[in-house]
């Protein structure tokens, strides 16, 4: 399947989880965030949010802002 | 150390009040963004002289690690700074709320106070950076609902300020001028009327002060107008030298509030001796 990954298409197994997505990011220990389709998937419900064809997942950070 | 890096003497402190704002009390009437610096060791520094207990981030796609492989919060000390997520860069209700339940539970993860907190910006235009009054009172209707604190940017307009209020914001943060400029406070008016009447009845109700500060004039300013803080960035984060910038920052500060508290004399137009006329021995015209 097809999920679009912080605007980029990524091809991925089904039945890959949120927290999966952000583990390939490198992420795994980062302070992160994810929404799926504009919807938080909080921190606790990352491992069992499944994600499907088509799913726009955004993953973000905290940066510099004022 | 610099000479300009010395202690505040206790007498400094005289008068300071604690700051409170939704829940919390700070000793700091500062809040300091953590955009724009050179680099992160500078911001980490600036921060620390500025003296302030709240700072600022903004949440954006995942790109925690800056060209030297660093991130962000390497930088902050999560014991001793309150971190104010922001919804900079959202120009709709919709996208406010999606940034501040990110931020959220960012903050939740790493179990900073500011967990619950978000300085709400919803922009009308990109580019002068104004808010759209009327996005801002829907998003703070919608994260009050889903159990944010909300300190809302918003322009100097008394009446848009008021109806931020009403919608359930726990503080109003009216501009001194657009985001970054530099100009100061521009309209003292519309700012002591958000006072006025954010406040009325409600002496306690937190107005912060946000954006246009380019110097530590315009934040003695914003306190000596009844302010109860002031929230910048840029006018630290690009000075010449952002760690003494920050000292002033703090110094004007305090001098503002206390200014504030002691209580100005009148404007008047002409002149008033400071000295005795009584005992003058030299030629007065006019006598």
């Amino acid at each position: 399947m097809t999920v679009t990954v912080n605007g980029n298409p990524m091809d991925l197994e089904d039945g890959v989880t949120v927290r999966q997505v952000i583990e390939r990011l490198g992420l795994a220990k980062a302070a992160c965030a994810a929404e799926v389709n504009k919807a938080l998937v909080p921190r606790r419900q990352q491992e069992t949010h499944r994600l499907t064809n088509g799913d726009t997942i955004e993953v973000v950070s905290l940066v510099g802002g004022g | 150390m610099p000479a300009w890096n010395l202690t505040m003497p206790e007498s400094a402190e005289h008068g300071a009040t604690p700051f409170y704002v939704a829940g919390r009390t700070f000793t700091s009437r500062l809040v300091v963004g953590t955009g724009k610096y050179a680099t992160m060791p500078l911001m980490r520094d600036a921060l620390g002289a500025s003296g302030c207990e709240v700072i600022t981030v903004a949440v954006r796609r995942e790109r925690l690690f800056n060209a030297e492989g660093k991130s962000l919060l390497e930088f902050i000390d999560l014991s001793r700074y309150t971190i104010l997520p922001n919804t900079a860069g959202c120009f709709s209700a919709e996208d406010a709320v999606r940034v501040s339940r990110l931020g959220r539970d960012i903050l939740e993860q790493l179990d900073n106070p500011g967990a619950s907190w978000v300085k709400l910006e919803v922009l009308g235009d990109k580019k002068t950076l104004l808010p759209d009054p009327s996005g801002t009172i829907e998003a703070t209707r919608e994260l009050v609902k889903d159990g944010f604190k909300v300190l809302a940017y918003t322009s100097d307009d008394p009446i848009a300020a008021l109806r931020i209020k009403e919608a359930g914001a726990s503080c109003v943060m009216p501009a001194g001028s657009p985001i970054g400029s530099g100009q100061g406070v521009l309209n003292r008016n519309n700012i002591l009327l958000c006072l006025e009447l954010l406040k009325q009845g409600d002496a306690a109700f937190p107005v912060i002060v946000d954006a246009g500060v380019g110097s530590a004039s315009d934040v003695s300013i914003a306190f000596e107008l009844g302010a109860d803080a002031v929230l910048l960035n840029t006018a630290i984060a690009h000075a010449k030298d952002p760690v003494m910038m920050a000292h002033a920052m703090r110094h004007a500060t305090l001098a503002g509030r206390q200014s504030y508290l002691a209580g100005r004399i009148p404007k008047k137009l002409y002149a008033s001796a400071s000295s005795p006329w009584e005992g003058t021995i030299s030629y007065i015209p006019g006598e």
